[in-house]
């Protein structure tokens, strides 16, 4: 074959932005379950319930920027939690002081913790691995100090908005189309599906090719011209203004903020069910919003001690590191498809024979 | 024209890179030694990777060690890796894209013909959205170089590209390699322990041996030269297991 005259290939297929199969029936998954999740199951669900899947989705998008930062540019961050609580400050505090567009102050919550989270991961400069864990960690401890020091908006004045009255407070407020549970439940769904589709364009275009590089080997995304220190920022920016945005759902979703919602270790379990839903596809994030707020629900439902969940995400963290590194989001279809194929060969002697051929 | 004037390396005690001044001219240069002699280092000084004591580079006119080292791709730099460096987690298509995303050359219309254009070019005969992670040894190298020439670079620095081929892979290597100047214009420096392939692709070779320039000029001349000989023989057999390996 001649070499230079090799004319280039024609690969109608091809663009940057390409899902290719396996995504698109991802894609069709996600949106059938969506709809089933938007339209069918507020009415069906008891207030309780409403609330726990509305938390899951407010969790999706928090564990979307943390699998971000871990699958997409090799940081582990453990603060990503009190990002969340800087970002549910920042917008009880915009939702009391101002009378903003709900979309508005979700927008500018978003971008004020985009400043703030960017900070948080300054250090991701310098430092990487465990290092940059511990520091992020450590950020997030100093935080939910402050924070339990100064508390969280509750109609106060004054810059920090706290006011202590024992005769109950007024709550952050919700979207005027969105006031009931149910309501606020889709609202917050739609929110966050915008916070994911922000994300498939990033990792799809520019931004997911440098951060490959970056996770692969610096050296190599250097010589490609990749600014390192612009992406790693800009991967912390990202996942901090969805944090944010998150923050200023959940505001809204509980209505009154205490800062024992925002623990310094739920950093780490964060971490742990990120891991296991998989941080190598985005939706793996859905999974972890389900391990992070469904699962304790369930437990708590079935009248199980919530202690448990620390053993069980030990064990599932074992278990995916073990036999599904790229997470549940990827072992569970997998699974399933042996499954398929095992019942297929029991009732089809045929199909297993050409099966077993090829 | 790359013009290397006076270039020297120190860490600690060590000297990799001594004095070495040199003047690159358009085409395919050959740039050998034994083992340690500081060709890598030489490269990641161009790179940035590494600082230079002493010394200037400047390329086309250009003070080359000025520029942070990411702005050095944008400005026509271009590198492949010992230990070849494609990304895996990438199609082929967007490891070149990767490259050309970065430059300044060319705009989103382009982009996609040049990518294909590059790809075609080092003869790459898959799927371009196929992961470079599914691909073997010599399609990674391939993607490696088309990332290295794709948008008009002006100097692309080859690193071993030819370590662990066969034979005749590297002859494919040698004719790709040799198409760089004229099809992508970009002036080209091969670093290789493997001498057909140097002596096939470069008409000027110089010969580095502990940090110090021993020899430059046509491959072939170089190549007998005395001192060029004494270098080599003096660490045969370090050679001789490379070439195996």
């Amino acid at each position: 074959m001649s070499v230079a005259e090799a004319p280039p290939r024609e690969s109608p297929a091809w663009s940057p932005a390409r899902l290719d199969r396996g995504e698109r029936i991802r894609a069709v998954v996600i949106v059938v379950l969506l709809a089933l999740v938007l339209f069918a199951l507020p009415e069906r669900m008891s207030a309780y319930w409403t609330s726990v899947v509305t938390q899951v989705a407010i969790f999706s998008v928090v564990s979307l920027g943390l699998g971000l930062l871990i699958g997409r540019v090799g940081m582990v961050s453990l603060g990503q939690v009190a990002v969340l609580a800087l970002g549910a400050w920042v917008g009880a505090r915009l939702c009391f002081a101002t009378g903003l567009p709900f979309p508005i102050v979700l927008l500018l919550t978003g971008l004020i913790t985009m400043v703030l989270g960017t900070l948080v991961g300054l250090p991701a400069l310098r430092l990487s691995g465990l290092y940059l864990a511990l520091i992020t960690l450590m950020l997030a401890g100093a935080i939910t100090v402050v924070l339990t020091a100064t508390n969280f908006p509750n109609g106060g004045d004054g810059f920090l908005g706290h006011v202590e009255n024992d005769f109950g407070n007024p709550e952050v407020r919700r979207p005027s189309i969105a006031e009931t549970d149910p309501a606020y439940f889709r609202y917050t769904v739609i929110v966050a599906m915008v916070m994911f589709l922000i994300a498939l364009v990033h990792v799809r275009a520019k931004p997911g090719r440098a951060w490959a590089a970056i996770r692969q080997s610096e050296p190599a995304a250097l010589a490609a011209g990749v600014n390192i220190t612009l992406y790693k920022l800009w991967a912390f920016a990202l996942a901090s203004f969805m944090t944010g945005v998150a923050g200023c759902l959940l505001a809204g979703d509980v209505g009154e903020l205490f800062t024992y919602q925002f623990a310094t270790s739920q950093n780490i379990v964060l971490l742990a069910v990120v891991l296991m839903g998989g941080v190598f596809s985005i939706w793996g994030a859905i999974v972890a919003g389900v391990l992070f707020k469904l699962l304790p629900a369930l437990l708590d439902n079935w009248g199980l001690p919530a202690d448990l969940l620390t053993i069980l995400f030990g064990v599932g963290i074992l278990q995916v590191l073990l036999t599904a590194p790229a997470g549940l989001v990827y072992q569970f279809p997998r699974d399933m498809r042996n499954l398929g194929r095992l019942i297929m060969r029991l009732f089809g002697r045929g199909r297993s024979a050409k099966e077993a051929a090829s | 024209m790359i013009e290397i004037d006076d270039l020297t390396v120190r860490f600690g005690g060590v000297t990799p890179l001594d004095g070495m001044s040199l003047t690159f001219h358009p085409g395919t240069n050959g740039l050998i030694g034994p083992n340690g002699a500081g060709k890598t280092t030489f490269f990641n000084v161009l790179s940035g990777f590494v600082d230079p004591a002493e010394g200037s580079v400047q390329a086309f006119g250009e003070d080359l060690l000025a520029m942070p080292h990411y702005r050095r791709a944008r400005w026509g730099l271009r590198r492949t890796f010992q230990t070849e460096q494609a990304i895996e987690e990438l199609s082929v298509a967007g490891n070149v894209a990767l490259a050309h995303e970065h430059s300044k050359v060319g705009d989103r219309a382009s982009r996609r013909e040049d990518v294909l254009g590059a790809i075609g070019f080092v003869g790459l005969d898959v799927d371009p959205d196929v992961k470079v992670g599914t691909l073997g040894a010599r399609e990674r190298r391939l993607v490696e170089i088309a990332r290295a020439v794709v948008g008009r670079p002006k100097l692309v620095l080859l690193d071993e590209p030819g370590a662990g081929l066969p034979d005749e892979e590297t002859e494919h290597l040698g004719r790709v390699i040799q198409g760089i100047p004229e099809h992508m214009g970009a002036l080209v420096i091969l670093v290789d322990h493997d001498m057909s392939l140097v002596s096939a692709c470069c008409e000027n070779t110089a010969v580095l041996d502990f940090g110090k320039l021993i020899a430059s000029g046509p491959t072939a001349d170089v190549l007998r030269d005395e001192a060029v000989m004494k270098a080599y023989l003096g660490t045969e057999e370090v050679e001789g297991s490379e070439q195996v390996a």
